[in-house]
């Protein structure tokens, strides 16, 4: 047979692995259910794309936006407003093929359930190309755990990715629904999945038709060790939760997987079934899961990690004027709009074959509801609690805080507190929308120690994340003198508390809409303007103002 | 496009799950399940399988809400045949992402532009009437489509007023969700309105997940071949569903089990009665099932967990899990 499919070591260079996974795939497209491409667009992914074609089936593009009427069939608005008569258009995925998703680790949660679904239905072959540049963002795990493969692209340089010969896949095809498989096979799969921490059960089930397939596609008709072996490095890996462990680190296993051999002794012994298999898929372990060997790093969430944060889209809050649009199943059709846009109209087009019509609509007439949503707002105050501010103007600075408690909580907008002083900053009063607490809470804030800055800018972007996740808008209103002395580490060096709160400055600006700070410094300083710029937010100087004062400033910014 | 789905009896395991399914379609009332679990372990399946595994219904050919005589056909939907035919149970899968108006139903708008007529298209609320209405990922779906879908599932009736129609319709349909807290927790109103909560994961032995490899791998060779060999035990689950539906009225509640009941729920701090309702219905649903005549401490003791571990008050000083509370309360309080 050819040289692609027969290697018999799997050091397969990753182009190499890239190609075996695909030729496989050929074999049983349905079956396997696909290939999760992980790498950038390039001339790698580029060459493997254009390998395809020799899946043989029809080739479906979306993206992850493509609307439901898209995908699964709708009315054809444009056929039927011209027919007078009901016409519908196919959806793409109502025949079977291909189904090429870029850009997949954006995929929404919506998007995701939909192709698992078609997916279910069994005519599908998907291709997900995971364009994700961090390790956080990837694919959405409801659909790459239907899938047998997952190859990352990265790295391959265009030389490396030769054309690959072409196998006798025909034949292969033909040859595969005849390979059996020994009875103890399924066993060996089932258990090396378990020893990897592989819950799902479509795991073992995907392992053993890709052995099947191997074999097949070597020109063997029963299932061997190295099929074994390659089915089990292909389809393992990247599904790993845990990295096996001998007998003596066992206790160390994640909980779940220590539960579940509490509670069947005879696992243990069966725990670790072969050790050649088990060393080739270990080798092939994602470095996260060698380094901590806890579970669940990547891609847990429902949509894929990088899909950003889903925003209530057109169906809900407050309405808008209508605007054209298209029937697409997702948004509404403002019925009254539609008719007043047709309406100038009908004695221009009430003629020809439209006369015996009452109305005569076209596609262009369509209007869609809109409805506008605003998200909260949380305020997070930032405050100073430190020796030198707190001698002149820690006072002031509470009143100001107080000022704008009572503007916010008119807004509706929630807020929030964060003290730094000594060593680290604290999170006085999570987001709330009871001022009574907060005056409580500002009330009680200490003062004294050194000035970490840094601490506190930190303690902030992490809150706002959070706050985001949720789909709530952070803004941040700093108040400290600048002097900051005491770095991230909590080591007393001036030079590093700067440099480490210009660094956290910057990955705050990504967390937050908008921010003010304010110096109470009494004479300023360049350090805080530029740590301000850093941090993406409006500077203002305050030498000697009082809580008034201030909360003009603060109102003239938009913030308050 | 419609594949034969898996056989229900033949999903390994999952005797929880299997359980609550048996048990709603006994008695519908119970409220809906909640199925909670990782992915990869059968929720799916199980639900889809259920079409195929309950007893067929009778309606009217053409009605879209699946009434069971022409008399029962809403007036919108106009029904002029008055034929009817046996059908399968319905289960309606309910997609993330679904528009408000595809799950009510809405305007038809293709009629209302292309004839100028004020008509009304059915949801899926319709679709699902007198069967299932599946929902993946329950703890996704947005909070609003989920209290319509609750509210609905309770009063059995949909009313639709909007776009100037004015339509009412049948619902009646047992709720399923299914998802995975990791993901998303589900809001504890929500959570109460559910009538049983069942917890699944994937088995933990070997033997049993190799079982499962196996039956998957035997009905996808030969789904045909498969179905037959299941075909006998299907239907003597199928033949029992029926007659605890006959017997489910006949039931006999004794005082001390009813007081059983509520020392449980006491013991328990759940909140409201529902959990007492839920957990005498279910009780009463297996004693059915079981063919006994009499409700008793047996039936309580299992279904207890279904109907309750999701109605406690989260106590976060106790480090078990709701699942143990349950238990360690049924043992103290029905020794």
């Amino acid at each position: 047979m050819n040289g692609v499919a027969a290697t018999d070591s799997m050091e397969h260079a990753p182009w190499d692995r890239a190609c075996l996974a695909l030729h496989l795939l050929c074999i049983d497209p349905i079956g396997l259910g696909g290939i999760t491409v992980r790498a950038r667009a390039g001339p790698a992914r580029e060459a493997f794309t254009s390998l395809l074609d020799r899946l043989a089936m029809r080739r479906i593009s979306l993206h992850p936006k493509t609307g439901d009427d898209l995908l699964f069939g709708g009315i054809d608005v444009a056929r039927t407003l011209a027919a007078g008569k009901l016409a519908h258009n196919p959806g793409l995925l109502s025949q079977g093929g291909v189904v090429i998703v870029p850009m997949a680790e954006r995929c929404s949660a919506d998007f995701a359930a939909r192709l698992a679904l078609s997916q279910d239905s069994g005519m599908h072959c998907l291709i997900l190309l995971d364009e994700g540049a961090e390790p956080e963002e990837a694919v959405p795990t409801v659909l790459s755990e239907r899938l047998a493969f997952h190859i990352d692209l990265g790295g391959i340089a265009f030389s490396e990715a030769a054309w690959p010969g072409e196998p006798d896949l025909r034949e292969a095809r033909d040859r595969y629904r005849g390979v059996v498989s020994a009875p103890g096979d399924k066993r060996r799969l089932v258990e090396l999945a378990a020893c990897f921490g592989i819950h799902s059960l479509r795991a073992p089930m995907l392992a053993l038709r890709v052995a099947r397939a191997h074999a097949a596609l070597s020109g063997r008709s029963s299932v061997e060790e190295t099929d074994m072996r390659i089915a089990a490095e292909l389809v393992y890996p990247h599904r790993a939760t845990i990295a096996p462990q001998r007998d003596d680190q066992e206790q160390t296993a994640p909980p779940e997987d220590s539960e579940a051999q509490a509670e069947n002794g005879n696992m243990d012994s069966a725990e670790i079934p072969d050790d050649l298999i088990v060393a080739a898929v270990k080798a092939m372990l994602p470095e996260h899961l060698l380094d901590s060997s806890q579970g669940k790093v990547r891609g847990v969430g429902p949509s894929g990690t990088g899909a950003g944060l889903r925003k209530t889209g057109n169906r809900r809050g407050r309405p808008l004027p209508a605007r054209p649009g298209r029937i697409d199943g997702r948004n509404r059709i403002d019925l009254l709009a539609t008719l007043k846009a047709a309406a100038p109209w009908q004695v221009l087009r009430g003629t020809g074959i439209a006369r015996h019509r009452k109305v005569v609509f076209y596609p262009s007439d369509l209007r869609q509801k809109r409805f506008e949503e605003h998200s909260d707002r949380v305020l997070i105050f930032v405050v100073d609690a430190s020796g030198s501010t707190a001698v002149t103007r820690l006072a002031e600075a509470k009143g100001a805080v107080e000022l704008l408690l009572a503007q916010s909580y008119a807004r509706r907008d929630q807020v929030a507190l964060i003290g730094f002083r000594g060593t680290s900053a604290e999170l006085l009063l999570s987001p709330t929308r009871s001022l009574v607490q907060a005056k409580r809470c500002l009330a009680a804030m200490p003062g004294g120690g050194g000035t970490p800055l840094a601490n506190g800018l930190h303690a902030s972007a992490e809150l706002a994340m959070q706050e985001r996740r949720k789909g709530l808008t952070s803004m941040v209103v700093l108040l400290t003198d600048g002097r900051t002395n005491v770095a991230l580490n909590g080591a007393a060096d001036r030079a590093a508390a700067y440099d480490d709160a210009m660094k956290t400055a910057a990955w705050l600006r990504g967390q937050i809409a908008n921010g003010v700070v304010l110096d109470a410094a009494n004479r300023p300083g360049a350090q805080l303007q530029s740590i301000a710029q850093a941090m993406g937010a409006k500077y203002i100087p305050l030498p000697r103002a009082d809580a008034q004062q201030m909360s003009a400033a603060i109102r003239a910014t938009g913030l308050g | 496009m419609i594949r034969r789905a898996f056989p229900f009896s033949a999903i390994v395991g999952q005797e929880q799950m299997k359980l609550a399914m048996i048990l709603t379609a006994i008695d519908p009332s119970l409220g809906g399940v909640l199925v909670f679990g990782d992915r990869g372990t059968g929720k799916s399946t199980a639900v889809r399988a259920l079409a195929a595994l309950l007893p067929r219904i009778t309606v009217v050919r053409g009605c879209p809400v699946n009434a069971a005589s022409p008399a029962d056909c809403p007036p919108w939907a106009k029904v002029c045949c008055t034929e009817t035919e046996e059908r399968q149970t319905p289960v309606v899968d309910l997609p993330l992402g679904v528009t408000e108006d595809r799950v009510t139903g809405a305007l038809d708008i293709e009629r209302a532009l292309t004839q100028g007529e004020k008509a009304f298209q059915p949801g899926l609320l319709a679709q699902a009437n007198r069967g299932y209405l599946y929902i993946d990922e329950v703890n996704l779906l947005e909070d609003h489509i989920v209290d319509l879908l609750l509210d609905v599932a309770q009063s059995g009736e949909n009313v639709v007023e909007r776009d100037g129609l004015s339509i009412r319709h049948p619902a009646r349909f047992v709720l399923i969700g299914s998802g995975n807290p990791e993901e998303g927790e589900l809001r504890p109103q929500l959570l109460d309105r559910f009538g049983l909560l069942v917890e699944v994961g994937s088995p933990d032995s070997i033997d049993e997940r190799v079982e499962v490899v196996e039956r998957r791998e035997a009905f996808e060779t030969d789904p045909e071949k498969f179905a037959k060999k299941w075909e006998k035990r299907e239907r003597v689950v199928r033949d029992r569903i029926i007659a605890a539906r006959e017997q489910l009225g006949a039931i006999r509640k004794p005082k001390a089990v009813l007081r059983d009941c509520a020392a449980l729920c006491m013991q328990l701090g759940a909140d409201g009665l529902r959990g007492e309702l839920t957990l005498l219905r279910a009780g009463r649903a297996l004693a059915a099932y079981q063919s006994d005549k009499t409700l008793n401490r047996d039936h309580l003791r299992a279904v207890a967990g279904l109907a309750l571990s999701h109605r406690l008050r989260r106590d976060p000083m106790d480090e078990a899990g709701s699942t143990a509370r349950v238990s360690r309360a049924v043992e103290e309080v029905l020794h």
